[in-house]
Formats: C-alpha cells, structure tokens, sequence
C-alpha cells in the first residue's frame, strides 16, 4: 500500500493523522480511496467534476505527477504520494 | 567604474565571510551592492532582516503597514514591549541601524498594492516574499515576473514550512518557474484555514526565514546553487524536510499586469448578499444581562479558544452544531458567538435553513467586541 503524505491544514480532516496508507494502483484511485476513507477531505482534493483541485500538488516521490502521467501515474506498494498545499502564513485575520 | 570598497570596521566586521575561500571579498562586496526588498517585517521577516543586515546586503527595503502588536511577539523577534502600537517598520529599522549602520535602509510604511508595487520594486534586485495572506503573495509573484527580478519566497503554517525561489534567472538566461507554476490558482477563502485554524509555532519563522535568508544571501553572490525549480518543505512535527522538483507548468508571458488580488482571491464576496443572519451588538446584549432577559448564550468556538477568553456562553463548537442542535431553545432569544462573528454567522445560517430555527442572533464583532467594548479584561486572540 502506498503512503499518503498528509499536510498540515489537511489534517483536521484525518483525525490528525500525517501519514496514512492508501490502496489505488494510480495516484488518482489512491486519492480517491483517502476521500472515502475521511469523506469531509473530499471537496478539498476534488473539484465538482472529480478532478483534483489546482491549489494543491500531488507529487509521487519528488516528482510532481504533472511532470509524470498526472492523475494516472502508477503507484507502486513502496510509492509515497504528497499533497502539497498552498499556505499564506499563520494569521488568524 | 569605481570598485565598491570596505572601511576597517567594515573588513573586521566582515571578516568570518571573507576567509571562506568560495565567498571572499567578491561575495562581500555583491553584498553591499545589492538591493534587496522585504515584503513583510513579521515572522520572516524578522530573521530575515536580522541576517541580511548583519551579513552586509547594502541596501534593504522594507514594506509594511502594520504596527507592532502584543501578540506579534511570540515569534517577530525585531520587536520589544516598548515597539508595541508603533508602526514596524520604523522600529525595525532603527534596530537594524544599530545592528549594522553600514547599511542604507528605506521604508515603506503601506501596503503593497497593484498600484504601488510595480514602483517600489523597480529599484530592487531581489524581493523576499515574508507576508501572511494570499493576494499578496500572488501580488509579489506577478510584480517580480513582470519585473523580471527573482522573488526569494517563504511560507509557514502552525509546523509547516515551505521555501524556494521563483522567478530564477540563471546565467544560461533561463527563468525558472513562479509561484504560479507551483499553484496557478488560490484556493478559495472556505478551503483555506478559517479565525479557529491558523496559528504557528513561534520558533519555526526563525527556521524558514533564516533559509529565507540564506537563499537570498546565495542569489545575489552566485554562490551556490539557488534553490529555483525546487521546493523546500519542513515538517517541526516530524522533523522531515523535503525538496521536490517543480516544474514551469505555465508559460509566465501568461501574467501581463497586475490585477486585483483581492477579487483574484474570492475575498469580499462572502460577505455580500449571500444569506443575511440577524445581529445584536455587544452594547445589546450588555443590556441583555443587565436587564436579566431571558435568553440564552452560544459560543461556537473550540475549545481552545474557549480556553484562552470566554463570556460563559454554552460551547457548541460550530462542526458539532447540527449534533448538539437539542441543546439549542426555540422558544427564546438565543445569541451566537464566535471570535469575530463569521463562524457564528454560517453556524446561524445553517441552523435556519436546516431547522427552522427563527430565534437566533449574531454577536455583531464576536467576542473581539466585547473585549474592545464591554469587558477590557479578557484577552484578545
């Protein structure tokens, strides 16, 4: 099973967990196994039409899946798939 | 051309630079001619403005409209007790002048905006991206591309951190990618960390900014390799860095003026006409308490928050509202706080649509207000 690498703002939706395992023989089916496990994480990876959301980065290893075969990118048992948010800064404003 | 040049103070001052083989007097001397912007003089950019102007970067530029606040001294190690209520870049310069009065500082006590930014920047090499909220992060990013200078970027989060440099140019000519590459769009203001989840640890802007620093130091000198194409992130938690590889995924010609970041960013438009709640102001429900109404008092905060100031509300942290929504009389005024009024709003908005609920009112300015206006004694948050 591959790990998922879970930011920090993502992780009140993980019951405070940073890293999980996920079954998926892609990084999209992995993704989509994390939001069925924790369903409130769902609108914050996917879009309305199921497509991962441009204000995060998924990277398999250091590689950002854009650069390899995107959604489809195979995920192999020793894979580590990150979710890379964006963040601003600390300010309760 | 004249050569810059060092006094004797200078060189002694210098010296633990120049007696690295790599950097010597050339990269102390790039130093003091270099023009550097900080955008931002809170958590990062207190390290950061402490180490540039130790480390000799000539000329600083400092941005911020901000004045120094008790609750910035937890992590903005520039400031003091006395600096509070006065505007911060004042003070930071006056304590970076008596760090090192080699340096020329100039201050810029506004806000960047797409009016202003283009003009202060021009007169910069680099800027080091330290502020705290989105717009002006996507504001930095397209004044540096449009202005073709590198933008030293930084970000943190509770335990989280993240560096890189984007807007590179290396000496074959070939720009790097920008923070539009990494995320070409912001996400929008109900995905972001609400008031309840923001937060960083104190220690952790030291951490980033200094590599802030560092970077920027690496940028103007050429030595080494600038962290551009790559993402530094670190997890305090676990204490697990990480440099991913970013790629250009846009093509920057793409940004071609300044916008609104603000609109960009999806602020203001939840507070327009979306769902209108009914309000009552602290001075309201003062005279609720004084009058002995009956009515009752809900606070939808965590409890954290409840931890640290609280008016003796009945806490129902607002994720837990439609599971506690017996707890909740129909047949009397009902009052909702939270810190400043946004999540009571959504938790009001909910109950009404869902329950039916015709009873409830909005603590105008949340406990904020009633710290301001009615009870000076509790802590503000």
């Amino acid at each position: 099973m591959a790990k998922l690498i879970i930011p920090t703002p993502l992780r009140k939706f993980t019951e405070n967990q940073s890293a999980l395992e996920s079954n998926g023989s892609t990084v999209i089916e992995a993704m989509q196994d994390l939001a069925n496990e924790y369903p409130n994480l769902k609108k914050h990876i996917f879009d309305d039409h199921g497509k991962i959301r441009n204000f995060i980065r998924i990277y398999l290893g250091n590689d950002d899946i854009q650069s390899l075969q995107n959604e489809n990118t195979p995920v192999a048992d020793d894979s580590v798939i990150s979710i890379i948010p964006a963040i601003a800064g600390g300010t309760n404003n | 051309m004249s050569e810059t040049t060092f006094s004797k103070e200078e060189l002694e001052r210098y010296s633990r630079h120049l007696i690295i083989p790599e950097f010597n007097i050339e990269g102390q001397r790039k130093l003091k001619e270099a023009k550097v912007l900080i955008v931002g003089t809170g958590g990062l950019g207190a390290p950061l403005l402490l180490y540039l102007t130790a480390a000799g970067v000539g000329n600083i530029g400092i941005v911020d409209f901000d004045v120094v606040d008790d609750s910035n001294l937890q992590r903005q190690v520039l400031f003091t007790v006395d600096d509070v209520g006065k505007p911060k870049v004042e003070v930071a310069k006056k304590r970076l002048q008596a760090l090192n009065p080699h340096i020329n500082f100039t201050t810029y006590n506004t806000r960047l905006t797409s009016e202003n930014a283009l003009d202060i920047i021009k007169d910069y090499d680099l800027v080091a991206d330290g502020t705290d909220n989105f717009p002006t992060r996507y504001l930095v990013n397209d004044a540096c591309v449009l202005s073709n200078k590198p933008n030293v970027y930084a970000s943190i989060f509770r335990f989280e951190g993240q560096v890189s440099v984007f807007n590179y140019t290396d000496q074959e000519g070939i720009t790097g990618p920008n923070y539009r590459d990494l995320f070409p769009t912001p996400p929008p203001p109900g995905l972001v960390p609400s008031c309840a989840e923001g937060g960083v640890i104190g220690v952790l802007p030291g951490i980033i900014g200094s590599l802030q620093a560092n970077e920027v130091l690496k940028v103007i000198t050429g030595v080494g390799e600038p962290l551009s194409g790559r993402l530094f992130l670190f997890d305090a938690l676990s204490f697990e860095t990480r440099v991913l590889k970013l790629h250009k995924s846009q093509d920057s010609s793409s940004i071609t003026e300044l916008i609104d970041y603000e609109q960009f960013c999806g602020i203001g438009e939840e507070t327009g006409e979306k769902y209108k709640v009914k309000e009552v102001t602290v001075k309201d429900l003062e005279q609720l308490q004084i009058k002995g109404e009956d009515f009752q008092l809900i606070d939808v905060r965590e409890p954290y928050e409840y931890e640290i100031a609280n008016m003796g509300g009945e806490l129902i942290p607002l994720g837990y509202i439609e599971e506690e929504v017996n707890k909740i009389p129909s047949d009397k005024q009902v009052v909702i706080h939270c810190r400043s009024g946004v999540r009571s709003a959504q938790a009001i908005e909910r109950l009404e649509k869902k329950y039916g609920f015709t009873n409830l009112y909005n603590l105008k300015g949340g406990i904020l207000a009633w710290a301001d206006e009615v009870d000076t004694s509790l802590a503000k948050y």
